[in-house]
């Protein structure tokens, strides 16, 4: 095979201008007040958002952890359909995502408010109205209708791939079906289950609009900070970059962990 | 005397520190149906690959009709390839493919349209032009790919194994082909294979290889009765090869017994290999024999019986019509010109006993073996 | 067991779209109200038909979806092609640096990418916030879903077509053009084809790259929901929804006349 390397010059260059570069250009941020000199004070801030960082972890966690149990089965059944039954479930589930994610999280706000439809519905028996919307749940609900998705796809391409085959051995060896769900499918998912942690985790953590539009003021998540220290009066582009350079390292290490669970590199992005 | 048209002088490779060929030095005249025969991983692929452009030597220099080759890249180079499964484009037809040479060379529309026709007739595809390529059989695949390449009028023609995925009969009948095809068109052909069989019934010259070192080069006939070494001997149809000595020219001893043979030119007392081919052993009754033994198995191939036979705790095999049972004792008679003398080399000692199985089988009982196929690096370089 | 699993999938897929059904039923309501029905009416498509905000926005979007969509094409085909010839260090450390944009989260590259210009506009004063740093950024988020999307086919490919060209006597860059792009040719578009949909749909990112004068979408919907919140925004819904709907209708029809195309031949 001749060798064209020299074909992703192009890329080499604007990635490095526009991807390592500016992660160097937040380090100098974080690093440095107003002016410019160097200082720690940005780092020492942090403390002051400590809590809304672990909120932050805590909500994204539980975030992630429905939408693993929600995806699991539906993404098993529909690994076991045929092919063109599965393309059109597959494309069902993506085709909310095509949709503007601000206008999908707007969509729960009709349906949550004190007078939205749900509660609506709710009063014709008597019920309610339920407070949901600008709750914690409501936040909670947000992120995962928005990242099921992102949950599903890669446990239904790692699963697609556990041949049918292998589960009629195990049947004929007697396994029962809780059986075969834990010795067979389960690690065999595996991949796919770091990847979908992984995808849905990560902007679970980070989300800001979310927490603006479902959870109003009564919730403040570590993007809603974020977003604050660059856009506004309050801005401080120097905590925020501290900032950010946390959360960064924070994904990081949830990254390592998840790569030290699955030593095949499947787990990487399964797309 | 045909000319020199390819000459590889002091070839040296390595991929990842592993030395693939080293010190190779071979010389190819024109016109001539030349095979690399060898192993998976002997280095023989790497071998036509450098001459094909696609691998650059770390030593040593091609030449082609007497000018050094090495800068010159695979797409200006005077020869063509038949890649192993073909590499036909799928996204243009039979046609197409056939004409995409001449088409990079802006031949005229009327040049083309002949030279594809009189390639699908000396492939016997004729009518064939506008089919997909990938609603072909292999064995048609094959020829397309043979027909792409001849219609570039090249002066060598590389061939990778290009009969490996096809069926036994289908195999056969192809190598016949390839043959007529070179002898019509008068082109050299250099061939690369594993199978023996393959390189001994196409070939006027044939090269065997084994760990990036050329071990012979001759005539088929050359490499079958006279091989240099046990290598060649054991890889070149089935020999039994025995420790002897050779006490004077035509007179070598091995089992405590002198039998007159051809062979000349070695020292007094000389330790040599001795190969004698199944076929050419005689079975008779134990006392009229030079040796006596036991036979140990027997196994029915069709066209002869697979008889092993303990001699003295050294087990031949004889290929025999005749029938013998297990425990039987019998005698074998060896005649002159069927004793073989060759000079000891590393490969002594590691062929032509029969009593265990291959290599890989015992590698399948061994914990600790490495299984990993060597052919496999060869085709991703 | 069979019915179970039916209903199951059945309350997942009620999940996902009752949301968007209820926005398209509202986007129709002849009042203000987002969950009290007064009757059909169009009056909300046509503000959105003179919302000048809103057209300026749109076409914003649109232009830079395109442009991004073919620049990161280009630079990610290249990519791949060239990783795809390296050896595994090199190539892996490649890739890891092309994964970056798609594990860091999305807030992250968007600040990272504000300070950037940022800092270039304090020391030189070129790159102020506007179209060109939302375009830049969204070619380079882009980048990758190309790339990830033809390394496999290139992998796929039988490794000798491409040197079977150059045996028949073609260049290199010509083999690459006649061989192995028509083969790689899904993986391009399936990679262009993402790329496109991440820039049209792109929030976070653009927030914090286009200042205020050149925004997109989701920008401006982001700041409709914020101050004023009207049926409006439904009649939008709607309409983004119909055309992503048409146009993976209309993908995948071509796709399965192409499928039964391949198996008439």
């Amino acid at each position: 095979m001749m060798k064209n390397r020299s074909a992703a010059a192009p890329f080499a260059v604007w990635m490095l201008l526009f991807t390592i570069v500016p992660l160097g250009v937040v380090v100098w941020f974080a690093f440095t007040d107003a002016a410019g000199h160097f200082t720690l004070d940005n780092i020492a801030a942090i403390q002051g958002h400590l809590g809304t960082l672990a909120y932050s972890i805590a909500l994204g966690a539980l975030a992630t952890v429905i939408c693993l149990f929600l995806a699991y089965p539906l993404a098993y059944s529909i690994s076991r359909k045929t092919e063109r039954v599965q393309q059109t479930m597959v494309m069902i589930i993506m085709l909310p995502m095509w949709m503007n994610f601000l206008l999908r999280t707007y969509a729960w706000m009709t349906l949550l408010e004190n007078n939205g439809l749900i509660n609506r519905f709710l009063g014709l028996f008597g019920i309610g109205p339920l407070g949901m919307i600008n709750t914690n749940g409501a936040v909670v609900l947000g992120m995962v209708y928005n990242f099921l998705p992102f949950m599903v796809l890669p446990l239904y391409s790692v699963m697609t791939k556990i041949d049918s085959r292998i589960i009629e051995a195990a049947q004929d060896l007697g396994s029962n079906g809780w059986q075969i769900f834990r010795r067979v499918v389960l690690p065999l998912s595996m991949p796919g289950i770091v990847s979908g942690i992984t995808m849905v985790f990560v902007p679970a953590v980070s989300t800001f609009v979310i927490t603006k539009l479902l959870g109003g003021s009564k919730t403040q998540m570590i993007g809603d900070t974020i977003e604050t220290m660059f856009i506004g009066q309050a801005a401080n582009y120097n905590v925020g970059a501290a900032l950010s350079l946390v959360l960064m390292v924070l994904i990081l290490l949830c990254m390592a962990f998840m790569g030290m669970v699955d030593k095949d590199e499947e787990g990487g992005l399964v797309v | 005397m045909e000319k020199e048209i390819i000459k590889l002088k002091d070839i040296a490779v390595s991929f990842d520190g592993e030395p693939v060929l080293s010190g190779l030095n071979l010389s190819i005249r024109d016109g001539e149906f030349v095979t690399l025969l060898g192993p998976s991983g002997c280095g023989k692929t790497t071998t036509l690959r450098i001459i094909g452009g696609f691998v650059t030597p770390d030593h040593g220099d091609v030449f082609f009709d007497g000018k050094r080759m090495n800068d010159l890249p695979a797409y200006r180079r005077p020869v063509n390839t038949i890649f192993q499964r073909y590499a036909l484009f799928p996204h243009l037809n039979v046609y197409e493919n056939v004409a995409f040479g001449m088409r990079v060379q802006k031949k005229s529309r009327e040049e083309i349209k002949k030279t594809v026709g009189e390639m699908l007739a000396l492939v016997n595809l004729k009518g064939f032009e506008k089919r997909g390529v990938n609603t072909l059989s292999g064995g048609q695949q094959q020829r397309v790919a043979i027909a792409r390449a001849l219609a570039n009028n090249p002066k060598v023609l590389l061939l990778d194994e290009p009969l490996a995925a096809l069926d036994l009969k289908l195999r056969k009948d192809m190598q016949v082909e390839l043959k007529n095809i070179q002898k019509s068109l008068g082109i050299t052909f250099i061939y690369v294979t594993h199978d023996q069989e393959e390189a001994l019934s196409m070939s006027d010259t044939v090269v065997v290889m084994d760990g990036g070192q050329i071990q012979q080069i001759g005539t088929p006939q050359d490499i079958y009765n006279e091989p240099e070494n046990a290598f060649v001997a054991d890889f070149i149809g089935e020999s039994n090869i025995l420790d002897g000595i050779m006490h004077e020219d035509y007179l070598v001893e091995f089992f405590g017994r002198k039998f007159p043979c051809l062979d000349a030119g070695f020292g007094p007392k000389e330790p040599v290999d001795v190969v004698i081919r199944p076929e050419d052993i005689d079975i008779v009754s134990p006392e009229k024999g030079h040796l006596t033994g036991t036979v140990t198995s027997v196994t029915f191939k069709g066209v002869h019986f697979e008889t092993i036979v303990d001699f003295k705790g050294f087990k031949w095999m004889i290929q025999t019509t005749d029938y013998y049972e297990v425990g039987r004792q019998i005698g074998i008679v060896l005649n002159p010109e069927d004793i073989h003398i060759m000079k000891k080399s590393a490969y002594s000692g590691m062929f032509g006993d029969y009593s265990s199985y291959s290599e890989e089988f015992d590698e399948l009982a061994d914990p600790e073996a490495d299984l990993v196929q060597e052919s496999v690096d060869e085709e991703n370089i | 067991m069979k019915t179970l699993s039916k209903i199951y999938n059945g309350l997942i897929f009620l999940f996902l779209y009752a949301p968007i059904v209820v926005l398209i039923i509202f986007s129709f309501n002849d009042s203000r109200s987002r969950s009290v029905w007064h009757g059909f009416s169009l009056r909300w498509y046509e503000e959105l038909f003179c919302d000048k905000e809103i057209l300026n926005a749109l076409i914003v979007t649109l232009t830079v979806a395109v442009i991004a969509t073919v620049a990161a094409t280009v630079i990610g085909t290249a990519a791949a092609v060239g990783m795809h010839g390296m050896n595994g260090r090199l190539r892996r450390a490649m890739m890891a640096v092309n994964n970056i944009p798609m594990v860091n989260p999305e807030i992250v590259t968007g600040i990272a990418m504000l300070l950037l210009f940022a800092f270039i506009y304090r020391s030189t004063g070129w790159f102020q916030l506007g179209y060109g740093t939302l375009l830049l950024s969204h070619i380079t988020f882009c980048i990758p879903y190309v790339v990830l999307q033809v390394m496999p086919k290139l992998r796929q490919m039988n490794q000798h077509m491409y040197e079977a060209a150059l045996d028949l006597g073609c260049r290199p860059v010509s083999a690459f053009f006649k061989v192995m792009l028509p083969e790689i040719m899904p993986g391009v578009v399936t990679g262009a084809l993402m790329a496109f949909t991440m820039s049209l749909d792109d929030f976070v990112i653009s927030l914090f790259t286009s200042g205020s004068s050149a925004q997109n979408l989701s920008v401006t919907i982001y700041s409709m929901v914020k101050r004023r919140i009207t049926p409006e925004i439904n009649a939008l819904s709607t309409l983004m929804f119909g055309a992503v709907l048409i146009l993976l209708i209309l993908v995948n029809v071509s796709q399965i006349r192409g499928q039964s195309k391949a198996q008439k031949a």
